[in-house]
């Protein structure tokens, strides 16, 4: 090791950390300005009332019920779709030209804005399958939205589990099946998991797809075939159309404690899970 | 006997199962396709191709359908979302997996699975209100332009690269990361000789999902980009990206104009695929090598 | 573990699938009225809504946005009984019944700081075609106008079109925002900017920054001045409806151009007309 690698790596290593902390400071700046202008304004009362005069006034209850219920349909419809196309293709296909039409099609749909899913979810949800504008419209359509981000990642996961887990298991007699269950799943579900909660926080965040699909109503849903607006709209609505920059605030930073219980609770299982595993 | 039939049952039937899963999925992801291509397809045909892709006017109300503009917006946007994204993504993923002590990994990783889960608006309304005014008092002009897309994008696309890099990273089996330390490499040679080019595909997929979401994202440029649709002579300008274009006008479009935005879908649909080919060729040749 | 996630999602699907049944049910015995369009239109109506649910709480009416082109799809769908538009009907759509429920006066904005307070005509559409670059050419301070425009397809758009811009266009370069409010943001914030948006919205509200509405060849952008005939610059917002309503949503309409639906109208900013009826 000569003097020169040494202070190389010196200067790499200072480099990354400077990086690294002033991502965290950016990231936490942006967290802390939310939460700071939106805590105030966060009480009892603006979780618990329907938002009044288009949310000038009154609180959030009903986009949170909206979102929360669009997010949790979504995310049960896509995670089987999702996983289980992305097991098809890491373990049942061998490259073939098959896996490589599906992947270039699953990484070309990423990119489509999801407006145009909104758009297509509105022609085909809302109104050839008469749904109307609902919940249930907007989970459908968040899901398919969804999928190609759950595929890659999920698919990612399951080829980084090494080789040998696999061959380990066969050698031991075990079926493809048993080999999935007993080698696969248990190395690849934090890649998996880190891929379904991206795609929850898509369905949190989700703006454009919504308005279409699941509608504007601000009145609180009685079922998944009623519209609500979900959180996300609502902050854009209150922003763009100038309604209350106060209840903005405090929709965002709702917004932001929901993701991060989302993930406390994600991770939590994510370990309880892993530990049973093993 | 029959616990062995049982078994091979089962087996038979995930297979069948995944498959079916697979199918539907894919069956939905093609409807989709195929739903934007009929929707914008007539009005290319009636336009021409050369005129609508390379045409610098875009006035709906007057019959005028080009989107060069937009296509350089777009490129111009996401390019700078990529020189700030990965760069400083990837750093941060060696920093997770390799340098980051344990304590502040317990940290990091739930702020970066927390960042990846704000709203785009809300990093929308943030770069409206810090990062527009302040490209405006130092740089001057109006500050929605493409200088403020980039930074903002390239922070959205962090978490998706950090997160997906990382895992990869840390997947990799111990003994190469042993074997190099063994031979007398530095940590940081490791790092760069072996882990990374190990880890490649990951992190090619990661930036690509990154570079994904800034092509494809629409709220965010719809509020800090100034929407202009003439053609921009600096990163200080407004610019429209292909998406913002849908986005700003679907909802108002009718006839012609409404074709005219799914083509607009279209053009960003086979800039996507290109993005997708270039990247999967330059993961295989390396691979090769 | 496992068990517990399969109990869930099989609780979570009955639940959905009897909430799917209840309202299945309950659809049959009410006749509800959806109201969908124009986003410029929507917070007027939402506010009409919550009056119009407090009279009469067991006529079921919910409004949705999407804009006015999403309106129209949606009355010919029929998934919406209303549609709501801030533009004229187009050429393909006069089948389709309508009726003025109020109008809505545009404003021409800036800076509460910068010192113009009155353009002629003339001069705003020189602004907008970008022959007018510079402020001091009005009277203003030494700065470049940065002009701000609203979407193509927008009704406040092509009103502005047709009242200010007659046969010239809009430059390529204008800034192009989706809504008032955005419109109402940016200006408030940068001295050197202008942009046009809905009457109502440029007053003072709470908790928001000023915007000052210029005066036209002279004439304050008033309420009053839109119903003298003074000041010119204004629009019609419209409801639209496969065919000539009937039942709850004749209803509904009939509420809205009652005296007390045209009073909060009116209260909100917008300008009251008499229920002038078109086919």
């Amino acid at each position: 090791m000569n003097v020169n690698s040494r202070t190389a790596e010196k200067i790499a290593k200072g480099f990354i950390w400077v990086i690294a902390l002033t991502v965290i400071a950016v990231l936490i700046f942006i967290i802390a300005f939310i939460l700071y202008r939106g805590l105030s304004v966060i009480n009892w009362e603006f979780l618990t009332s329907v938002p009044r005069r288009s949310g000038r006034i009154g609180g959030i209850a009903s986009p949170i019920v909206g979102t929360l219920s669009v997010t949790v349909l979504a995310v049960m419809i896509a995670m089987p779709f999702g996983v289980g196309t992305a097991f098809y293709l890491a373990e049942y296909t061998r490259g073939g030209i098959v896996t490589r039409i599906i992947r270039f099609c699953t990484e070309s749909l990423a990119g489509i804005p999801s407006i145009i899913y909104g758009l297509f979810g509105f022609i085909f949800f809302v109104d050839v399958l008469g749904l109307d504008w609902s919940i249930l419209s907007g989970g459908l359509t968040v899901a398919i939205m969804i999928l190609p981000t759950l595929i890659r990642t999920s698919e990612e996961a399951i080829r980084s589990v090494p080789k040998t887990y696999r061959e380990v298991s066969y050698s031991l007699g075990g079926t493809k099946w048993q080999t999935i269950r007993k080698a696969v799943v248990p190395s690849a579900i934090r890649g998996i998991s880190n891929g379904l909660i991206l795609s929850v926080g898509r369905c949190v965040a989700e703006t454009a797809a919504l308005i279409m699909t699941a509608g504007d109503e601000l009145v609180m849903p009685r079922s998944v075939m009623d519209s609500s607006r979900t959180m996300a709209v609502h902050f854009y609505t209150l922003v763009m159309e100038g309604l209350s920059e106060r209840n903005a605030y405090g929709t965002a930073a709702v917004l932001i404690i929901l993701v991060f219980l989302i993930n406390v609770v994600a991770n939590a299982m994510i370990n309880r899970f892993v530990a049973k595993g093993r | 006997m029959k616990k062995k039939f049982w078994k091979k049952f089962r087996d038979r039937l995930s297979g069948r199962i995944f498959f079916i899963l697979a199918l539907s999925t894919i069956s939905a992801l093609v409807v989709i396709t195929v739903f934007i291509f009929v929707s914008g397809m007539p009005l290319i045909a009636e336009v021409g191709l050369f005129s609508f892709i390379f045409g610098m006017n875009w006035s709906p109300s007057q019959g005028q359908f080009g989107i060069l503009p937009m296509i350089v917006g777009t490129v111009s946007v996401t390019l700078g979302a990529a020189l700030i994204g990965i760069p400083v993504g990837i750093c941060c993923s060696i920093f997770m997996a390799e340098f980051a002590p344990a304590k502040m990994q317990v940290i990091f990783r739930p702020a970066i699975q927390l960042l990846a889960g704000i709203p785009s608006v809300v990093y929308g309304f943030w770069g409206m209100i810090f990062i527009v005014p302040a490209i405006s008092s130092n740089l001057g002009g109006l500050g929605m332009s493409i200088l403020a897309g980039s930074i903002i994008l390239g922070i959205m696309i962090l978490p998706t690269i950090i997160s997906i890099s990382e895992v990869s990273i840390i997947a990799l089996p111990r003994h190469y990361k042993e074997g190099a330390l063994a031979l007398g490499m530095t940590h940081w040679q490791t790092i760069l000789r072996v882990q990374l080019p190990a880890a490649k595909s990951g992190i090619v997929a990661g930036v690509i999902l990154g570079i994904g979401r800034a092509v494809g994202e629409t709220m965010v440029v719809i509020m800090v980009l100034g929407n202009a649709v003439a053609m921009p002579e600096s990163i200080l300008d407004s610019v429209r990206t292909l998406t913002t274009n849908i986005g700003l006008e679907m909802g108002y479009a009718s006839g012609a104009h409404q074709q005219a935005l799914f083509a607009t879908g279209i053009v960003l649909f086979v800039i996507i695929m290109i993005l997708n080919i270039t990247a999967q060729y330059i993961t295989r040749k390396k691979v090769k090598k | 573990m496992k068990r517990l996630i399969l109990i869930l999602i099989i609780m979570l699907s009955l639940g959905l699938l009897s909430a799917c049944a209840d309202s299945g049910a309950s659809g049959e015995k009410t006749t509800r009225v959806v109201v969908a369009g124009s986003t410029s239109v929507k917070p007027y109506v939402d506010i009409l809504m919550e009056e119009y649910r407090f009279l009469y709480p067991h006529n079921s009416v919910s409004v949705q946005g999407g804009g006015s082109s999403a309106g129209v799809r949606a009355v010919r769908s029929g998934i919406a009984e209303i549609g709501m538009l801030s533009r004229a009907l187009t050429a393909d759509e006069q089948d389709l019944w309508s009726v003025e429920i109020a109008l809505d006066g545009l404003a021409i904005i800036i800076h509460p700081d910068n010192l113009v307070n009155n353009l002629t005509i003339e001069q705003v559409r020189g602004i907008y075609t970008r022959s007018i670059t510079n402020w001091s050419e009005v009277g203003g301070h030494d700065a470049k106008i940065h002009i701000i425009s609203r979407e193509e397809g927008s009704g406040t758009r092509s009103a502005f079109q047709d009242l200010v811009m007659a046969d010239e266009f809009i430059s390529q370069r204008a800034v192009v925002q989706n809504s008032n409010g955005a419109v109402r943001q940016l200006v408030s914030g940068n001295r050197d900017t202008i942009g046009f948006i809905s009457l109502g919205l440029a007053e003072h509200q709470p908790g928001m920054r000023d915007v000052k509405a210029l005066m036209l060849d002279g004439v304050a952008p008033t309420q009053e001045n839109v119903l003298n005939g003074s000041y010119g610059l204004y629009r019609a917002f419209l409801f639209i409806s496969a065919q000539e309503p009937t039942g709850a949503v004749r209803h509904f309409i009939d509420y809205i151009l009652s005296d007390s639906g045209q009073e909060i109208l009116m209260v909100e900013g917008l300008i009251s007309v008499s229920g002038r009826i078109s086919e």
